[in-house]
């Protein structure tokens, strides 16, 4: 199968979904649910509102925050876990519980410690990313050749060194799957943070719109940030099979 | 059976669970803030012996059960229906990598709109979240199947019907095992988070309720239980799994 057809067919679904998007607005009436070029014209117009826009700002700021903190701590935490494989053993089990755990049950206690504002969010999406990356930098790290670690003895390498001329560069695919996926779960902790007790943000948009029963606005603010996500993740993606590619 | 690792897992949880007594006990941390991990258990045996809060958290586990079961059924079936269509596959292996990408969450409010307040929008989240997991188990099941299978059914000439029934389920059944996992997670994700964002009912709700309502010891108890079910069940999941590997590799 080449290439381009692999991407026509991809054209194909991408505009089939649309089509049955499309179809489903006209069925159910565009009250109900508003037609994919009804969304686009209502994200425009939410686009040129000055509010929005903050609302947007704010969304983004507290992402700023939160992705890199899940990053340094799931890859730093990952690591250790990594190449102690006592420790490794030890608490893997327990970081898949807390992996599958609906995290929302521990917001009442993040807005309890950090109080009402970005804090709150920014811990919020670090605590739904960092286990991800945690998990998948330790397997990542548990599955480079011993005989690669056993050459880093042989060069007396310091731990240190070990670690950064060794360890990273050979676990880098699989540290990168990691850093996407948790991203993406870093995205969605912060979008239901803000869904629940914030002022500002996207996700308070999204619950005001449920409020006022306006289902434009939840449509666009939906498709908005799925768009956003999408983006990032498909740029993390190409990044990793660069990374692929040359090693 | 119990390794020393789990010893240790244990007494790192012991450990941890008296640290947090005690610094709540000594006013390390505010009882506002945290209440004492003593008190807490004590608000699980309440609620458990509360005829309200157990209807409560049987609709929650009635939710979950439910959308499981969708999930594995549905993903099944789908994976079977998109592995046999090599192309469809290819086209939908884009969608298939960013999926846990889309803030489905973000989508809620549309599916209370269109299916009104209670269970359905609630299953179909946690329906919609584990769905690509299952299907992309049945079909890393499907491709790891060995073509010796089909011969040895030939051989014995058995149907189609009975040679996916008796070769083939047991050998993809590893794979269908972690896919089923991953639903279970995932709907339990899927339906608390829901129930917390907007309902009236389940552990979820519960949760939210108790926290607007500053009944903090209730909201502790049934964060507990959440912690505790989900440990259980992944613990017995887990402790399968391993079953089913060491028979496999026997």
């Amino acid at each position: 199968m080449s290439s381009r057809q692999r991407n026509l067919d991809i054209v194909w679904l991408a505009l089939f979904l649309l089509a049955v998007w499309q179809g489903l607005s006209m069925l159910a009436g565009s009250d109900t649910l508003i037609s994919p070029i009804g969304t686009m014209r209502h994200l425009a117009e939410l686009l040129q509102t000055e509010r929005f826009n903050a609302d947007m700002l704010e969304t983004l700021r507290a992402i700023a925050a939160a992705v890199p903190g899940a990053i340094l701590l799931g890859v730093s935490c990952g690591v250790l876990l990594g190449l102690h494989h006592r420790s490794g053993d030890v608490t893997e089990p327990m970081l898949v519980t807390l992996y599958a755990l609906p995290k929302v049950i521990f917001y009442p206690i993040v807005l309890l410690i950090c109080g009402l504002g970005i804090s709150a969010r920014i811990t919020f999406g670090i605590i739904h990313g960092v286990f991800p990356i945690i998990l998948f930098v330790m397997n990542a790290i548990r599955n480079i050749r011993p005989v690669t670690l056993r050459s880093a003895r042989a060069f007396h390498l310091s731990n240190a060194q070990t670690i950064s001329t060794i360890v990273l560069p050979a676990a880098l695919p699989g540290i990168m799957t990691g850093v996407r996926v948790g991203t993406s779960v870093t995205l969605l902790g912060v979008l239901i943070g803000e869904m629940f007790a914030a002022k500002h943000g996207l996700g308070f948009r999204l619950m005001t719109a449920i409020d006022s029963h306006d289902q434009a606005s939840i449509v666009a603010i939906a498709v908005l940030f799925s768009a956003f996500a999408l983006i990032i993740n498909a740029a993390l993606l190409a990044l990793s099979r660069r990374i692929n590619r040359d090693t | 059976m119990i390794g020393r690792d789990g010893v240790i897992r244990a007494f790192i949880v012991a450990l941890f669970v008296v640290a947090l007594e005690l610094a709540c006990r000594f006013g390390m941390i505010s009882k506002f803030t945290i209440i004492p991990p003593s008190q807490m258990f004590a608000s699980l045996l309440d609620i458990l012996s509360s005829k309200a809060e157990l209807s409560q958290i049987g609709t929650s586990l009635l939710n979950i059960f439910v959308a499981a079961l969708l999930t594995t059924i549905i993903g099944f079936f789908l994976g079977i229906g998109v592995h046999a269509v090599p192309r469809l596959r290819a086209a939908l292996d884009p969608l298939m990598v960013s999926y846990n990408a889309l803030p489905l969450f973000a989508f809620y409010p549309l599916f209370i709109l269109i299916l009104g307040v209670g269970s359905p929008p609630i299953i179909l989240m946690g329906v919609l979240l584990g769905l690509p997991s299952m299907m992309l188990a049945t079909m890393n099941g499907l491709d790891c199947l060995p073509p010796v299978l089909s011969k040895v059914g030939s051989v014995y000439h058995m149907s189609p019907m009975s040679q996916a029934l008796r070769l083939k389920l047991p050998a993809a059944a590893p794979y269908l095992f972690n896919g089923i996992r991953l639903a279970i997670a995932y709907a339990f994700i899927g339906v608390i988070a829901s129930e917390f964002i907007l309902s009236g009912s389940g552990i979820g709700f519960g949760v939210g309720f108790a926290y607007n309502s500053f009944d903090t010891r209730t909201m502790y108890g049934l964060i507990l239980l959440v912690v505790i079910l989900v440990a259980v069940i992944n613990t017995l999941l887990h402790v399968w799994d391993r079953r089913l590997e060491s028979r496999r590799t026997r």
